[in-house]
């Protein structure tokens, strides 16, 4: 049980054999895709063949490392455009749905705040095709009523930023209105009390204050845009995003250069594991 | 009533903003698909109101036996992931300390940070015949030939608990983590055994985190595309997958929408039901996660 009371020493032994495993579980599939993006095979499998950086650098003999992959290059670049609106979009929003939230007060305040939750809710496929049909029905009226052609309501990468931040930017109001909550009112008093304008106390002391969970729920809504499959599946148009790429990849039957991308993205990802959560053990919670 | 409340105009250009995405993104797009999956198409370019597309999906046994696999085996996966996990929240919330505590805590965090992709990619290496497992197993002189262990639904299974675990650890930690550990001794010292401990002190406190884990990974494994398309490949038989069929594939958008409210009437009924039997509100469940 708690470590103050006295416990039998093979129940102990028990759990800490319990976690080793359970561990082992946990991280055996991304050690075993480190491990075979350095295998000098042309397939991502046993036996071991040597260590070679091929799969990183190589760009001649039928093999293309991951630096000379122009496909997967582009694809890099494009998630990285979307996920750079979905941030901006999502911080943007968040942070103006935290004040409606933590200090506004209107009609219908506990009707918004339920709806706000729902995205969350609604199953990444399914937020995927309702987005999907909008468009297309708009897009369909104003060509047929107007023949007025809008490519942004087509699937591509505009629609995929509009399906991703419909969820993502419940994420990071959460977020942030989790921090905004915890602020001291008190000191926007004294600054009113001192003379300061409303827009200089929002300006200096507000959002100062909430920076951290600005730039915290911006690194999650990039993280989040850049690793979605589900909602972007259904919204992509010809331009792939990476993890389309890749599903196209793993399914024609891998190379091991997806494995360096993978290893490239664990690394990515374990550096804002360790910028998110460990320097601040408090936040381990928020999601 | 706090006296920097945004004014009229503050919250006009406040609610704006969250108006239009609400209506434009969530509201209206499920309006437009719960219409088109009222209608049947009767001519070229001519369609008429209709509940033909529900029929057909009672009609075809394919179509319901996928709808009713795929909520068993998303119950099946909510319980082992709580059984999985409990032990492991409890570890993580009341005995490791300090440094042991963040490394455990990067060691959950990690693998859910990394891609989807890239754990499936990882689950491709170690179960395909040619992959890791099999050939340790040949090798042992377990099998006489190496085996597939992908395409059978213990590898779905075990490829949606693991993409899940992280979703019922984290509501588990926290709620773990606000028990005090004085109730415990309390409640040793008067004579509770482990199991009395367990059943009347820890999982009632525990109830609010329990509920929206589960209510979490339920959620996410009914509507989990990947992981069983590229475990089970053609036997996989998941309900999203369906409805990813009759969208993109044959472009029936009428049965996609038909297949699409079903799966979320199933996913609201389900987390209403979870919510309600526990007694919890979905605010504050959600808030928690």
């Amino acid at each position: 049980m708690i470590p103050s009371l006295p416990d039998n020493r093979w129940l102990l032994r028990g759990r800490s054999l319990y976690l080793a495993a359970f561990f082992l579980f946990l991280l055996l599939p991304l050690s075993v895709v480190a491990v075979f993006a350095f295998n000098n095979s042309l397939f991502p499998t046993p036996p071991w063949k040597g260590f070679t950086l091929d799969w990183f650098v190589a760009n001649a003999g039928g093999r293309t490392g991951l630096l000379f992959d122009s496909e997967l290059l582009a694809s890099i670049w494009n998630s990285c455009k979307v996920a750079f609106w979905v941030s901006l979009i999502s911080v943007l929003l968040g942070t103006s749905n935290a004040f409606l939230l933590e200090r506004a007060e209107f009609r219908g305040k506990g009707l918004f705040t339920t709806l706000m939750l729902v995205p969350l809710v609604i199953p990444g496929v399914i937020l995927g095709i309702s987005i999907l049909a909008f468009a297309s029905q708009i897009a369909n009226f104003l060509y047929d009523s107007w023949e007025i052609e809008l490519e942004w309501l087509r699937p591509g990468l505009p629609l995929v930023v509009m399906g991703q931040v419909s969820y993502i930017i419940t994420i990071a109001t959460l977020t942030i209105a989790a921090r905004l909550k915890r602020f001291d009112t008190s000191l926007e008093e004294a600054a009113l009390n001192l003379g300061a304008s409303r827009w200089a106390i929002l300006r200096t002391i507000t959002l100062p204050y909430l920076k951290p969970a600005i730039i915290g729920s911006g690194a999650v809504a990039f993280l989040l845009s850049f690793e979605n499959f589900n909602t972007t599946l259904m919204l992509v148009g010809s331009d792939n995003p990476l993890t389309i790429l890749m599903y196209g990849r793993m399914r024609e039957g891998a190379s091991p250069v997806l494995n360096a991308v993978s290893l490239a993205l664990m690394l990515v990802s374990a550096l804002a594991v360790v910028l998110l959560y460990l320097r601040k053990p408090q936040q381990a919670g928020d999601n | 009533m706090n006296v920097l409340a945004p004014r009229r105009l503050g919250l006009f250009l406040l609610l704006a903003p969250a108006v239009l995405w609400l209506a434009l993104l969530i509201l209206l797009p499920h309006v437009e698909v719960g219409l088109l999956s009222l209608r049947e198409r009767v001519g070229p370019g001519e369609f008429a109101t209709s509940f033909k597309q529900y029929l057909t999906f009672f009609d075809e046994p394919l179509y319901w036996h996928t709808f009713v696999r795929t909520a068993l085996m998303s119950v099946i996966v909510t319980v082992l992931a709580l059984l999985l996990a409990f032990p492991v929240a409890w570890s993580i919330a009341k005995v490791a300390r300090g440094r042991v505590r963040a490394m455990l805590m990067a060691g959950i965090l990690l693998p859910f940070w990394a891609s989807e992709l890239v754990r499936m990619l990882g689950w491709l290496i170690l179960l395909r015949g040619s992959g890791v497992i099999p050939q340790l197993l040949f090798w042992l002189g377990f099998t006489a030939e190496p085996v597939e262990l992908l395409y059978h639904d213990a590898t779905i299974l075990v490829g949606l608990v693991y993409s899940s675990l992280l979703f019922m650890l984290v509501p588990l930690i926290n709620a773990l983590e606000t028990l005090d550990d004085s109730l415990i001794e309390a409640a040793y010292d008067l004579g509770g055994n482990r199991l009395d401990i367990l059943r009347r002190i820890v999982v009632p406190h525990a109830a609010p985190g329990i509920a929206a884990g589960c209510i979490m990974v339920f959620m996410l494994t009914l509507g989990n595309y990947l992981t069983p398309v590229i475990l089970g490949g053609k036997n996989s038989m998941w309900f999203t997958e369906q409805i990813y069929t009759q969208f993109i594939t044959r472009f029936n958008w009428e049965q996609g929408s038909a297949f699409a409210f079903l799966l979320l009437g199933l996913s609201s009924l389900l987390v209403w039901l979870g919510l309600k039997l526990t007694g919890q509100r979905f605010a504050d469940s959600m808030r928690r996660t």
